[in-house]
Parts: structure tokens; sequence; C-alpha cells
């Protein structure tokens, strides 16, 4: 992308102007001098720590750990060879996209982290709020501006509320972190449920936006489904509901013990009628005024918005299924990987990050700048990073997909496998990671090849498997239909599995736990159980989680713990 | 403990109640369990109050008009309720004296504290004057509205930071 004022602006993201530039040059400078008043003793560890990880700085069991924020997880080609620049330069030549559909890099040096904000910086990205008891990173649906049941580009308003939400005066010391997610299709992909806000869109009267406002959803150890506070919030009221709800939370919520200091934990101990009153309280006090977000400044913010420029569809379509009859490989690879744009002759194509064995979310440097180029070619410069650790090319031509898949194929990238069991979430566990009671990646590549079987994993079907190195749930194991949450046994790595969770759709549900805990291979092996007992007792066309549901755990359970 | 105010160093000349003493004569800052004693004093002398950051703003409603500061204090500065504090004063009750900040603050916090309020921060014994200053100058845009109705930044809720 250039950055030059008649440039075309980026496809899917917002363009910065020389403001936002200026900006993040100060941020910069900011940390900058935070780091050297670490380094002189004017500033503390303790004080330096949450400064530090509000710039996505952890440190991890091995090393610093910097975590790049990719609002709602668009970027462009320019950006994505940024990070792969960065993957090269400054750490072992990959990175990790997360479930907050940012990505980190796991072997980062303190030395280096304010060089490499000004890198990021100069391809108009940044760290900031990628962690620290702040609002994070809002994210969105993967599928935004090209999914065929969408209502609105749910990207507009999660850069409204980015931009809102930088360097907020008075909530950048909240009692805990704080996640956004919006949905611009009343099809949820982004598990609005499961979040300390979730927000769905749909048009009200006259054609104008309303938001579902749902509240208090989230994982961690204490998995809860949000409450719906607002039906038709219209979109001028946005920003001043978002601040209401948010100053009751920094008001009330507790600060006395990490694990109950979530916006959920204050949601439940008020009661939902509680909790809503006092923030129609604060909404109804408060100068709506100052708050309210007109018409005209939601336009402002999508006419920085590149659109792509279609093409007539001609004969793509025809190209494409003379394509896929050929081409058996290439058929199964588009019905699982493909999802349906609303622009006749194109396709969204979801590129696997999650190959046979490997690492889930992993990518190296070379597979980024294939990427961009693949983006560059087909896809009018743009990537999305998914909440499930994919990366999706948005806009790309029917007549396109096969050479598409073709570069794919040859870089490690072409896993047919989107939506299966091997399509696995992951946290990094302990292999990294400080709090972590078990290592997620081993277990993962152990049940990606045990399962990397093509025509198996089509013969099981939709299948989501998330694992968790602890109760912190970062791999959102509460949400999988099958669920793997590592513990600590007496000192040796653990594994319980949970049955029958789900993020997606109207119907959120959280896992249950089938009983104590095994080791890595028992896990592998009884998961395989558990899958023969579904296909066993599958009724025709039936999904494994709706078996799940009709069936109950028990049936599992017993497969789960049968004697070898 | 000196009192940053608009950039400068000024001496602080209230005196704060002691626990179990008498109020004192003159000017003086009160705990919110005081305040009723210290309106009864039959004073000219300027009242200020004291909270915590566990205390509900709301409770200086009716004696707000009578005080000439409120002091916010952090315990912790990660501690982010007087933020909430100083803005509902400002916003809700419609507060116009000093907005005071004390206990643990980081410079890094400064900016923040002005757009919610605040007026005047009660620095730790030894701070650099500078670091605050640098602080304050960190930033010539914010990306929200604030109770200081600066001046718009272009489009969107960018604000020009003076």
């Amino acid at each position: 992308m250039s950055h030059s004022p008649s440039a075309a602006l980026p496809v899917g993201h917002y363009a910065y102007d020389a403001v936002d530039r200026t900006f993040l040059k100060q941020r910069v400078a900011q940390f900058q001098d935070q780091v050297e008043r670490r380094l002189s003793g004017a500033l503390t560890e303790e004080e330096f720590k949450p400064l530090r990880l509000m710039n996505g700085l952890y440190l991890q069991l091995h090393a610093y750990m910097l975590r790049v924020a990719i609002p709602y997880g668009v970027l462009d080609a320019a950006q994505m060879r940024t990070l792969a620049h960065i993957a090269r330069t400054y750490d072992r030549d990959y990175g990790h996209f997360t479930t907050r559909q940012n990505i980190q890099f796991n072997w980062i040096r303190l030395e280096d982290t304010p060089e490499i904000l000004n890198v990021l910086a100069d391809t108009d990205m940044h760290a900031i709020q990628t962690s620290g008891n702040c609002i994070r990173n809002v994210t969105a649906d993967q599928f935004a501006g090209a999914a065929a049941d969408e209502v609105l580009d749910p990207r507009v308003y999660a850069e409204i509320l980015r931009q809102w939400s930088t360097l907020h005066p008075e909530f950048t010391f909240l009692p805990r972190k704080f996640k956004i997610a919006i949905s611009g299709s009343q099809q949820d992909r982004v598990a609005a449920r499961f979040h300390d806000i979730g927000l769905i869109a749909r048009e009200g009267e006259a054609g104008r936006p309303v938001f579902e406002v749902i509240v208090g959803g989230g994982l961690g150890r204490t998995p809860i489904i949000g409450v719906k506070l607002r039906d038709d919030l219209p979109e001028e009221d946005l920003i001043a509901y978002l601040e209401a709800v948010l100053r009751v939370y920094n008001a009330h919520g507790r600060r006395d013990n990490i694990y109950k200091a979530r916006i959920k934990i204050l949601v439940q101990a008020l009661g939902t009628e509680e909790f809503l009153a006092q923030v129609n309280a604060e909404f109804a006090a408060m100068d709506r005024a100052r708050y309210r977000l007109p018409e005209a400044t939601v336009k402002a913010i999508r006419a920085r918005f590149g659109a792509p420029d279609f093409a007539p569809a001609g004969d793509a379509a025809e190209k494409l299924a003379a394509q896929r009859k050929a081409d058996r490989a290439f058929d199964a690879w588009l019905s699982t990987n493909s999802h349906p744009h609303k622009q006749p002759g194109y396709c969204s194509i979801t590129v696997s990050c999650k190959p046979a064995g490997g690492i889930p979310g992993d990518v190296t440097s070379a597979q980024m700048d294939l990427l961009a180029d693949l983006a560059e070619r087909y896809s009018f410069g743009e990537l999305r990073i998914t909440h499930l650790q994919n990366v999706v090319l948005g806009h790309v031509r029917q007549d396109a997909l096969y050479d598409v898949w073709q570069a794919l194929e040859k870089n490690g990238l072409g896993e047919a496998n989107i939506g299966f069991i091997t399509d696995i979430v992951a946290c990094p566990g302990l292999d990294y990671c400080a709090l972590a009671n078990a290592r997620s990646i081993p277990i993962a590549q152990k049940l990606s090849s045990r399962f990397a079987n093509a025509d198996l994993q089509r013969e099981i079907g939709p299948l989501r498997l998330n694992i968790s190195g602890c109760i912190n749930a970062c791999g959102h194991h509460h949400a999988g239909h099958i669920g793997i949450l590592g513990v600590d046994k007496r000192g040796e790595e653990a594994f319980q599995i949970t049955l029958g969770g789900s993020a997606e759709d109207n119907k959120a549900s959280i896992g249950q736990i089938l009983g104590s805990a095994m080791s890595e291979d028992e896990t592998v092996d009884a998961i395989a159980r558990i899958i023969d007992t579904y296909l066993a007792r599958r009724t025709a066309g039936e999904h494994f989680i709706e078996t799940c549901r009709r069936l109950g755990t028990a049936p599992f359970k017993d497969a789960a713990y049968a004697p070898a | 403990m000196p009192l940053l105010e608009n950039g400068q160093i000024i001496q602080d000349t209230w005196q704060s109640a002691v626990e179990g003493e008498p109020l004192p004569s003159g000017n003086i800052l009160v705990p919110l369990a005081r305040l009723s004693e210290a309106l009864g004093r039959n004073s000219d002398a300027r009242l200020g109050v004291v909270l915590t950051s566990a205390d509900e703003v709301e409770a200086l409603r009716e004696a707000l008009p009578r005080l000439d500061v409120v002091v916010l204090t952090f315990p912790v500065f990660r501690d982010g309720r007087p933020f909430t504090q100083a803005r509902a004063l400002r916003e809700h009750l419609h507060f116009k004296g000093e907005i005071r900040a004390g206990g643990h603050i980081l410079p890094d916090q400064y900016e923040f504290l002005l757009r919610c309020g605040v007026t005047a921060v009660a620095l730790p014994d030894g701070a650099d004057i500078a670091v605050w200053q640098r602080a304050h100058e960190a930033f010539t845009v914010a990306y929200q509205p604030s109770i200081l109705n600066e001046q718009a930044e272009g489009f969107a809720f960018r604000r020009r930071l003076a």
C-alpha cells in the first residue's frame, strides 16, 4: 500500500492519514521513553509491566512475546510482508495467529521492541492494547464485506470502536481485560455470546442499523454465556451505550481477585436486572450529545475503507465447474475451504493454517510472503485472520481459485480441512506460556496426525476441537464440540475432555467435563473412541454436535473411559 | 507534598484532617466520614473532601456546592476507579472546583487524568517534573471526546490535544 494521498484506499481496512501516523510514532516514542525509565530504575517492574502489556509485550517462559494488533483481523499485503520481515529479522522465522485475530511472535528481545514497533508503524501497524486490563482488539466476522448473508459491514463499526477505545482516558485501567466482538450478520460467526460485549447488527426501521447488545459472556475459568441488554440499540447511541456499560464495570467490577474481575462476574453478582438498571441509569444521566455517533461520522470512517472493484462474472463459474470436475483434490478443497460471496463470480477462501501434524496457527515468513503475493494478485491486496487461527482471502474470482489452490498446495497451505476435526484451535500452552499446566501443541499435533486421512475427516464431518493448556481457556476448550483442557495431575501433564460446547450460531453452549484427566496418549485414544461412538450412533446427516445434544455425554463417557 | 497544576509546581497549602484529632482551623481536607462534621464548622475557611477509590461520588451531591476541592486517591496506579469518579464529578455532578489526584500515580497516566477532569496532581516525593511534562506533551491527538471538549481533529471522534 502506498502512502501517497492519491493512491487507492486499502481494501477492507481503514486507511491511516497523517494524523493517525503521527499518533503511532508518538506512541512508539512514549514506549521508548518507558523502556528507558525502566532501565534507569525510575519505573519499578511492577509499574512497567502494565505499560509494556498495553504495547503487547508479555514475558513468557523463555522469552518476551510480542502480540501485534490486526484490527478486526484485516490487513493488507504490505502489512503481511511487514509481519514476515519481523518473523525473519527479530524472531525464529515464524509467527502465530491468535484467537483474537492478532499475531504473536514468541522469541522477541526487549531491547528490539521499540525498533519493531517503529517498523510496524511504517505500514500503519502497532501492538496497542493487545494485552493489559483495557479494551482489546475488536474482532469481527472473517467474511465481513463478502458474505452473502451480511446486513452491514461490521468492520466500519469495529474501526469506530478501535479508535474510540484507543488510549481511552477512563478505561485504560479496568479491573480486567475487555473484549468486544461485532457481527454484521444474524449468523453469528464471532462468538458474540462469549465476549464481554457482543454486538450483532441488523437492519432497523427505515433501513438504519440497530444492534443487539450482549454483555457478560466469556470463557476462562468461569465460562458464561452473555445476557442480552438491548435488542435494538440505534447506531447513534452505540458509543454512549458502551461508555455506560464500561463505566458501571470500571466503578464496580471486582479488583480484589483477578479471577473474579471480568464483567461477567459483576453481571452474575448483580443479576441481569440490576446490572441493566445501573447501565440505564448511567446512560440516562450522561451527556448524550457528547457521545453521540452521528451518521456523518460513520460515513466518514466508511469513506476511509477501500472497496473491491469487482469484475463481471463472465464465464468464471463455468471455468471453475470444469476445473472441479477435472481435479478431485481441488474439488474437495473447495467444498470445505470456500464460503459463498455476495458478488456473482466471486468466492471467499479460507487458507488452512492447520497442516497435518502441524502447529495450529503457526505460519512461516515465507508463507506470509506467499499469502501477501496471493492477496495482491487475486484478492484486492486484502487478507483476514480468523478467530479460528486461519487466513481468509475474501474476494477471489472463481476462475482464479485453481491457481490460488495450486500455489497454496505447493507451500504447505493447501489442507482441505476447514471446519473438520483437524482444524484445531490451540493456545501456545506450556511450550511458551508461564501460566500453562500442560503443553497444548504436542497433543494438537498428535490429534492432527491421527485424523489426517482426508476421507476420514470428511466422513466425520463438521467438528470443532479446541485445546487449552490451562483453565484460563485461551484455546476456548469450553466452546469446542470436543474440548481438551490441560491440567497438572500430581506434577504430570494430563488432559480433561469436555463435550458439547459451541460458540457459533445462536446455540452457544458450554462443554461438559466427561471425567478425570488422562495422559496425552490416553486422551488421543479416548477421542478416537468418542469419534467411533459418534460414527456408530449418528443418524443420517447428523453432525457431531447434534449427536452430542441428542444422546448426552453418557455414551461418549463410556467410550472415553473404556478399558483399552 | 508538591502539587502539579497547569504545568506548574505549587505549594499545597491545605491541611489534612488527622484521624482521632479535632479538625484544624483553616483550609482543610477531610475524609468522607468526617464531611458532615466539617460542614458544621463555624468557619469561612475552605473545605475539601478526600475520597477513596471505593467511595461513590454520588454521596457528595448535596455537599458539592460548599466544596472547593475533591481529592481522588489511587491506592495503586492499576486501580482505575478514580478516572470514572473524576469524569462523573464533572459530567454528572457538574463540579467546577479543583479535582486533585493523589496516591500512587504514574506520569504515564497524567494525560488520562486531565482528560477525565482532574486539575491537580499531588506528586510523589522526588518526582521528576520533566517526566510529567513530557507525558503531557507525548500526544497531539486523542481518539475520543472528553469532558475537556477539545477541538475536533479532522473527522470522527479525533480530538486535538493542546
